[in-house]
């Protein structure tokens, strides 16, 4: 059950997120350049800030080399997460519905924060307990969709976490911090699970997204 | 051919530099101005401009969040 992250000149948390993928499963880079997928099962997007991102976060990356692979991968029914910087370039690539927006607070913004899993039967959630504390930090991260794809979001159950009671500190549309697509294969979330794998940095529960995946994996090839 | 976009956040989308400068402006003594909105500007030479708007769709701007608006500068164009 091979993990394969990308990397983007400009990426930060590719290294956090191969250790956490690792974790539960095999992982390895691929660069930017590339368009060879390497028969890796799952694709991580990761956090960062991907060419820079100049014009808007995600907006150039979405077009490298790799995420042509990956479009077509997504579109296969190959799973794919996004995590931050790699939710917006998702959003960008129209893999997931929305765009991501500055903060509402004008503010880069790293801290702790509580989500609550909205739906836990999922290929991403369904390890997970009913709520998850892991960090985020960003400045473009401010969920954005009209009102109408938000409402068939909610209805059709693509909404996967919310940002508890009085921790949307984006100003996050519905308190919206991760949705999934309507086949339900690819998975954005603007905090960081891959940094909430060990003890060491206070939590582990960004692990269950991970082992998630691997579940799913393991359920596809037996 | 000079080719001019200006790319606006959607009307009704929460623009918070906009929402800072319109607070930071009566600080410095300029009252009365109001909705203040900040975007972005891109100029660039075409060969064709007729791929302008294509372009911005595609990439210079996200039409989900923002609007674009194209001038093209050369005289008599």
């Amino acid at each position: 059950m091979r993990f394969g992250v990308l990397q983007f000149p400009g990426s930060c948390d590719e290294i956090d997120a191969l250790h956490a993928a690792r974790r539960v499963g095999d992982a390895e880079l691929l660069w930017h350049g590339t368009q060879d997928l390497k028969g890796v099962a799952a694709v991580v997007v990761p956090g960062g800030f991907s060419y820079g991102d100049y014009l808007r976060a995600g907006a150039i990356a979405r077009f490298a080399p790799v995420m042509e692979a990956v479009i077509s991968f997504a579109r296969e029914g190959g799973l794919v997460l996004g995590i931050c910087n790699g939710f917006q370039v998702l959003c960008e690539a129209h893999l997931l519905p929305g765009a991501l927006l500055p903060n509402a607070n004008r503010r880069f913004t790293s801290r702790q924060v509580q989500l609550e899993v909205v739906q836990g039967d999922t290929d991403f959630t369904r390890a997970c307990p009913a709520s998850l504390s892991i960090p985020a930090k960003h400045s473009w991260g401010r969920y954005y969709a009209d009102e109408a794809t938000l409402d068939e979001l909610e209805a059709s159950g693509q909404v996967l976490l919310r940002y508890a009671p009085t921790e949307n500190f984006n100003g996050s549309l519905r308190d919206i911090a991760g949705v999934r697509n309507a086949a339900g294969n690819v998975f954005g979330l603007m905090p960081h699970p891959e940094h909430a794998v060990d003890p060491l940095t206070g939590s582990t529960d960004g692990l269950c997204i991970f082992e998630s995946m691997r579940l799913a994996m393991e359920g596809a090839h037996a | 051919m000079r080719a001019r976009v200006l790319i606006r956040p959607k009307a009704g989308i929460l623009d918070p530099q906009g929402e800072a400068v319109a607070r930071a402006l009566p600080a410095l003594g300029f009252t009365g101005a109001r909705n203040v909105h900040i975007g972005r500007l891109v100029e660039l030479d075409v060969e064709d401009p007729a791929q302008l708007d294509s372009m911005c769709e595609k990439l210079l701007a996200n039409p989900l969040i923002e609007d674009y608006e194209v001038q093209l500068l050369d005289p008599g164009a």
